[in-house]
């Protein structure tokens, strides 16, 4: 995956890349607005980022406080290690209740173990119950985005597709009218299901319960209808106490969408007679990047979104651009952590402006890690390596910035090289943009002549 | 205004060689504020387009130059927010040098910062009858903290604003995005090139449908590229460093 030709490829089609942009800044925007209706707003941010701090200095301690409170309260508990395992157990449960459809309602995580493909392969029907999901599913593309999973398409492309599977009137955008349409099909599947997967927001380690959250209240009709709820959660999803919660509700809506409050928060705690609960706790790298001191606190990730929709980078080349499950800065920093060399070229899709870290809602130093994973990477590529810097090399613009490269050598070249050359594709700053005119003198020539 | 001693004038490579005039703005400016200030002129680049590019560890050699140059002055003042980020934040340990690289890191500013916070003042008499509009470099934005951040829930300020404002005849435009990035960020001008030429061109928009006359702002490196393109666009805009701005104010 290379983002700089994905991203050329994205820009391409200037309407719908401005498009793009507004949609999301539209987003970040009414985040500004309402985040600036709480006055506590950063003492919120910073109590969150502390929260989470002590979760992941005392991770294991929390896990085995959750896993014993859910265990008393009837819930089965699953460790998986990896993707695999995670999708075995899954697999797993479905078999022992001989169940062939399932409802899945929003999950980056089962995204991140590619369930949905694993299940379908083994003959088990998955319709993802989230509307911008199910969409995106029905296109069999992955979501461009962790919170609006169908942002990079357009009314008309979503009532192309309904059109097609849903058999609603050709041309017909109205979104109420495509909204009916998707709700009438969903009642089906859910009525049909007998098991629900969700995800998991936060897990109470106190309490053994966890709670899901969702605009649509699609979670809790999979999962009163089903007889069985498995609730996939990543490991770094746990919260100490219930009433932290308080803090992180408050920041989730604000931060993803600019409501106050996502529509449906549901708490989960014990099973209803006769019907089951299961969690699987999911490592799949989480323990990994936990030892990298520099990058740890990238954990502390509530998956709100608030990153890519203020991020100039992704709002102008779209969340498939990155290659990864999640995208954004965010994505840049926790890829890299999975697979160093096919994201290598993430960490340098920013330009370090530092907005995600100003508007992530637990404070992850995002900006600082994306210039740390760069060190790394140039580190693990070695000096002859076909690598980033080598286009740094390329290009006349680029000698300035090459320390090792006296300045004069530079004026030189300017002077001499015939303007066909300098921008000649040879020359990436050149190919949209003029260089600056050369002065006659330097400061440094100008100053030994005018101040002692 | 405090009695300030000896001032040592940091000019980022790329202004020495493409912008000499904002390097002398910058000289003279701080002159007639009252200032002695000197350029030490086995100054280097500082080494942030290689730390950025992902060869911190290869900049130890410049760092210590850079900390040896400029060990006697009482301050350090550059017209790059940038480059002030760098020495700040991103110079790598330089061995046996650390406490002298503690006392840089805490005695070199940004223009702006250093007239606002070390000279303290706040407001620069003259005249300058334009529409201006400003732009917010990133590094000096939210690195250095010259200006509120508009993600954040904090209390408006911007130290360039302070000193611009008080020009007679001024005019300060607002901006839809006020603190949105322009897309320059060092090596992603040549390695994301056309996400920066359409960060770049959408900036350049934000200014020109608000009738801004002047853009400016306090590091050249952005300015730089959002002239580069104005200029292959053929786009009525004209360019300017706040130093030169202030410095042509007063005189
Ligand atoms: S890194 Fe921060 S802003 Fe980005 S999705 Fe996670 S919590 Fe939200």
């Amino acid at each position: 995956m290379n983002h700089p030709q994905e991203a050329t490829e994205f820009l391409k089609d200037a309407a719908n890349a401005k498009w793009h942009d507004d949609t999301l800044w539209f987003v970040r925007d009414k985040r500004d607005k309402v985040s600036k209706s709480v006055p506590e707003w950063e003492k919120l941010r910073n109590l969150a980022s502390d929260i989470k701090d002590n979760v992941l200095a005392n991770l294991e301690t929390y896990l085995v406080e959750f896993e014993k409170n859910a265990k008393a309260n009837n819930i089965h508990v699953h460790w998986a290690k990896d993707a695999a395992e995670h999708n075995q157990i899954v697999l797993g449960i479905l078999n022992e209740h001989r169940c062939k459809a399932i409802v899945k309602s929003k999950s980056i995580l089962t995204e991140e173990c590619h369930l949905n493909p694993f299940l379908e392969k083994n003959g088990v029907e998955v319709v993802d119950t989230d509307l911008g999901e199910r969409i995106v599913q029905f296109l069999n593309q992955p979501p461009s985005h962790i919170v609006l999973p169908a942002i990079h398409l357009k009314k008309m492309a979503i009532s192309d597709i309904f059109h097609e599977k849903l058999q609603t009137e050709k041309g017909n955008d109205d979104p109420y009218y495509l909204t009916q349409a998707a709700r009438k099909h969903l009642r089906e599947k859910f009525l049909a299901a007998k098991v629900a997967i969700t995800g998991v927001n936060f897990g109470v380690a106190e309490t053994g319960e966890f709670v899901v959250c969702t605009n649509e209240g699609n979670a809790d009709m999979g999962v009163h209808l089903a007889d069985v709820h498995i609730a996939c959660m990543g490991i770094e999803k746990i919260i100490p106490k219930r009433e932290h919660l308080g803090v992180f509700l408050r920041l989730l809506a604000r931060s993803a969408t600019g409501q106050s409050i996502t529509n449906y928060n549901s708490h989960f705690r014990s099973p209803s007679p006769g019907k089951e609960i299961h969690i699987v706790l999911v490592d799949n790298g989480r323990t990994e990047q936990l030892a990298r001191e520099k990058f740890r606190n990238s954990l502390k990730c509530i998956r709100c979104g608030a990153c890519m929709n203020t991020c100039p980078i992704y709002r102008r080349s779209g969340g498939f651009s990155y290659g990864s499950t999640v995208p954004g800065p965010i994505g840049s920093i926790l890829s890299p952590g999975i697979d160093l060399q096919k994201h290598s070229s993430l960490p340098f899709a920013s330009t370090l402006c530092g907005s995600c870290s100003d508007v992530c809602p637990v404070k992850i130093n995002i900006h600082e890690q994306l210039y740390e994973w760069r060190q790394e990477i140039t580190k693990a590529q070695g000096t002859n390596a076909k690598s980033i810097s080598m286009s740094i090399a390329n290009g006349i613009f680029a000698v300035p910035f090459a320390y090792k490269l006296s300045a004069s050598m530079m004026r030189g070249a300017l002077k001499i090289l015939p303007e066909s050359i300098t921008y000649s594709g040879l020359n990436t700053w050149g190919k949209q943009r003029d260089l600056p005119e050369l002065p006659k003198e330097t400061f440094k020539d100008w100053y030994k002549k005018n101040r002692k | 205004m405090p009695q300030v001693n000896k001032i040592g004038l940091f000019i980022p490579c790329y202004v020495d060689q493409f912008y000499p005039n904002v390097a002398i703005a910058t000289l003279e400016l701080l002159e007639k504020l009252g200032c002695e200030v000197v350029y030490p002129s086995g100054q280097t680049c500082c080494g942030q387009p290689m730390a950025n590019a992902g060869y911190e560890r290869d900049t130890v050699g410049t760092a210590k130059h850079f900390l040896k140059t400029f060990k006697d002055f009482d301050y350090i003042v550059a017209p790059s927010g940038s480059c002030v980020l760098h020495v700040k934040e991103h110079s790598p340990s330089v061995p046996g040098l650390e406490s002298e690289q503690q006392v840089t890191q805490h005695k070199i500013y940004e223009l702006t910062e250093f007239i606002t916070d070390v000279l303290k003042i706040d407001s620069i008499q003259g005249s300058y009858p334009h529409k201006v509009g400003y732009h917010a470099s990133c590094h000096g934005q939210r690195g250095l903290r010259l200006a509120s951040a508009s993600e954040l829930h904090e209390t408006p300020f911007n130290k360039a604003r302070q000193l611009l404002q008080q020009l007679e005849g001024l005019e300060w435009v607002e901006l839809t995005r006020k603190d949105e990035c322009c897309g320059f960020g060092g090596t992603f001008a040549v390695t994301e090139e056309a996400l920066s030429i359409q960060m770049g061109k959408d900036r350049l928009e934000d200014h020109i449908s608000h009738d801004v006359e002047i853009l400016t702002g306090g590091d050249m490196s952005c300015i730089m590229h959002l002239q580069g393109i104005a200029s292959r666009n053929k786009q009525n805009i004209q360019f300017k460093h706040i130093a030169e701005i202030l410095n042509e104010a007063i005189s």
